[in-house]
């Protein structure tokens, strides 16, 4: 039992998918003397060798084609790409091939494969650091898309997108690599992918996010709890594919959904939420459903990124209207 | 003078079929030089149904390899059984070398999945069809072979436009880095569509693109299946000797439209092929045959014969295949369905049978 923060939690969950399953392996640019620019893989190198944890060049489209071309052979291969902003190359490999393996073949080959990155802003990086892209990967059928928020869900979700027999892409947010410490057990224990977890209860509102937004999500649910309103917290964790249920039944109950992502509005996964919604609960609605997101821009650099976080002071202002609605 | 570097090109048999030197001791077997000759006449003679099929509206759009036979059968007969060939969308002759059945091909371009689920061999990847993503893909394998130890190797196939990709110097970049056994194929038929062999990249040689990754690069007369053998032999047996990865382009000639999608006199003259008739596979084979190794006009005919015995059972086979269920179309999403997708493939079912 440890205290660890998000990235301990990754590199923990790294080691120990390596140490139970010989086929896992780990390939990506700077992942082995220097053990990932964020240290995710730190150790690991000296851990496993090198055959095992393999420095690439800088090619993403290639590391993510070795990664199918690996999976396919019946290895667990997980790539990372060392920020998001650079995983476009590696779409290709990833919508064209990882993707429809199984499907094309009628499951005699399958890909079994993770790609992991770090994403998102707020962390006062430079240009290309900070985008969140989940909706584009989430439109890809035969991907996963699983987003951590905690250190103990980016252990646990980690460990079974390896053990699945499917790609799996793993977006940890940068912002909160190091931002808090949790109790991490390394127990071997994976969190159940395609699941939804509700972080808090609450009768009054659904509010949903993922991700690193999490935090912004629990300082709004406990300033609205101050005013004697109760939203229920879910983190999405899996947006492909997506524990609707949990979700339809949360906003039957409360009535009321309110999304918050930090990926730009239009398109963004929030607009499948509200679709959702509309579609099966729409009769338990008391107020519309509401989007707090980024705006449809480019992340401004630092010295504005503020402005382009969508902030706990939204999601209050937009739940408070919620629950003045009609 | 840093580093210096040269591109050969070997041909063991002339467009005549008169050697141009001293043969491999593979080319002076009989036995295998006629098997060679039956699997390019067995893919030119697939082909040309497939073609037909398609504009009789039995088949979707394809892409006949029409003379460039020998890259696809000299490859193949070069390989093991236990090596994973990871082919482009023109390959039909190694794959049929291989063990893909015939009705499997027409199964796949007739609009039908099982088509890549073919029985043999089980390891090889489908067709590519988006150019050039092959390429990393077989870097994978071959790291798959290495990382086990196996004497096995990985071999990929591209044209001459996927070498333009950046997929594919990203992949001979790391086959390099990490010497892993996979050979690298290129079926340079001179025309990516329209687009011309001098207008995709002013190199002299796609061979030479190896040399930036520090890998051996040739060419060979890719109309030559001796030739073709003989270098993805050599370069087969190197990467099972550890030595890594090469790079073999082979000069061949697209003799057809790029698919039946695809109309070439748009955009080539009908000479430039005439003039690329005499150097064809087959009919190269068969002289060498004929004069070298007596081959007769009753062994010719009773092989074409059989080979289109063959195809016609391989038609017949495929358009015998029942469609799949509908709800085939959504079980090979994921291992397990997800509550969404088995709803819906519930749907189908019910759809399906009322």
């Amino acid at each position: 039992m440890a205290e660890l923060t998000l990235v301990e939690a990754v590199r923990t969950a790294l080691g120990r998918a390596m140490e139970e399953d010989p086929r896992v392996l780990i390939l990506g640019e700077d992942v082995g003397i220097d053990g990932g620019v964020f240290r995710a893989t730190d150790g690991l190198w000296q851990r496993f060798g090198e055959a095992r944890v393999r420095d690439t060049p800088i090619s993403e489209a290639a590391i993510a084609g070795v990664a199918v071309g690996l999976a396919v052979q019946g290895f667990r291969s997980v790539a990372e790409i060392q920020f998001q902003g650079f995983i476009h190359p590696a779409l290709d490999q990833l919508a064209n091939h990882a993707a429809r393996m199984r499907n094309r073949t009628r499951g005699r080959l399958t890909c079994p494969m993770v790609l992991r990155t770090p994403y998102g802003a707020g962390v006062r990086a430079p240009e290309h650091h900070s985008e969140s892209i989940e909706a584009l990967l989430a439109h890809v059928p035969g991907l996963r898309v699983v987003i951590p928020s905690s250190p103990a869900r980016a252990y646990g979700l980690l460990l079974s997108a390896i053990r699945d027999s499917d790609p799996v892409v793993f977006f940890e947010p940068t912002r909160l690599y190091r931002a808090m410490k949790e109790t991490v057990v390394d127990d071997g224990a994976g969190l159940p992918l395609d699941r939804a977890f509700v972080l808090r209860e609450g009768r009054d509102l659904t509010l949903i996010t993922w991700g690193a937004m999490t935090r912004e999500a629990r300082e709004a649910a406990e300033k609205l709890a101050a005013e004697g309103i109760e939203a229920e917290l879910i983190d999405l964790a899996t947006l492909k594919p997506y524990d609707a249920a949990t979700l339809l039944a949360s906003v039957r109950r409360t009535g009321r959904c309110l999304i918050l992502h930090e990926a730009p509005r239009t398109a963004g996964f929030g607009a499948e939420i509200a679709a959702r919604v509309a579609e099966e609960a729409l009769d338990a609605l008391l107020a519309p459903v509401r989007r707090v997101t980024a705006p449809d821009i480019v992340p401004p650099l630092p010295r504005l990124e503020a402005a382009y976080m969508p902030t706990a002071a939204e999601v209050v202002s937009v739940a408070r209207e919620m629950m003045a609605w009609g | 003078m840093v580093a210096r570097f040269e591109i050969t090109c070997s041909r063991f048999i002339a467009a005549d079929g008169t050697p141009t030197g001293v043969l491999p001791a593979f080319a002076r077997d009989r036995g295998h030089l006629a098997a060679l000759y039956e699997a390019m006449l067995r893919t030119r003679t697939f082909d040309e149904k497939a073609v037909a099929l398609q504009r009789t509206g039995r088949l979707g759009t394809f892409a006949s390899s029409l003379g460039q036979e020998a890259v696809s059968v000299g490859l193949a007969a070069a390989m093991r059984a236990d090596d994973v060939l990871v082919p482009s969308f023109r390959e039909q002759g190694a794959q049929f070398w291989r063990g893909v059945r015939m009705d499997e091909l027409l199964l796949y371009w007739g609009g039908d999945e099982r088509g890549s689920d073919f029985a043999v061999p089980r390891e090889d990847l489908p067709v590519c069809v988006p150019v050039g993503t092959q390429f990393p893909q077989a870097v994978g394998v071959a790291m798959a072979f290495a990382l086990r130890g196996e004497a096995r190797c990985a071999v990929v196939v591209g044209g001459d436009g996927s070498t333009s990709r950046g997929d594919f110097q990203e992949a001979l970049n790391m086959a390099g880095i990490w010497r892993l056994p996979v050979v690298f194929v290129i079926n340079n038929n001179q025309w990516a569509i329209s687009v011309p062999r001098s207008r995709q990249t002013a190199a002299e040689t796609l061979a030479q693109k190896a040399l930036a990754a520090g890998l051996p690069g040739e060419q060979v007369d890719g109309c030559d299946v001796v030739a073709v053998e003989d270098a993805v032999a050599r370069a087969l047996a190197r990467a099972r000797a550890g030595e890594g990865a090469s790079v073999i382009e082979c000069l061949s000639y697209r003799l057809t439209d790029h698919t039946t999608a695809d109309v070439a006199t748009r955009y080539r003259d009908d000479a430039e092929v005439s003039a690329h008739w005499p150097e064809e596979p087959v009919r190269r084979l068969r002289a060498h045959l004929t004069a070298a190794h007596g081959w007769t006009r009753a062994e010719e005919e009773a092989l074409i014969a059989r080979v289109q015995a063959e195809v016609a059972a391989a038609v017949e086979a495929y358009l015998a295949v029942p469609p799949q269920p509908l709800t085939a179309i959504v079980d090979h999403t994921f291992a397990t369905l997800p509550p969404d997708l088995a709803a819906y493939r519930a749907r189908l079912a019910e759809a399906q049978h009322g």
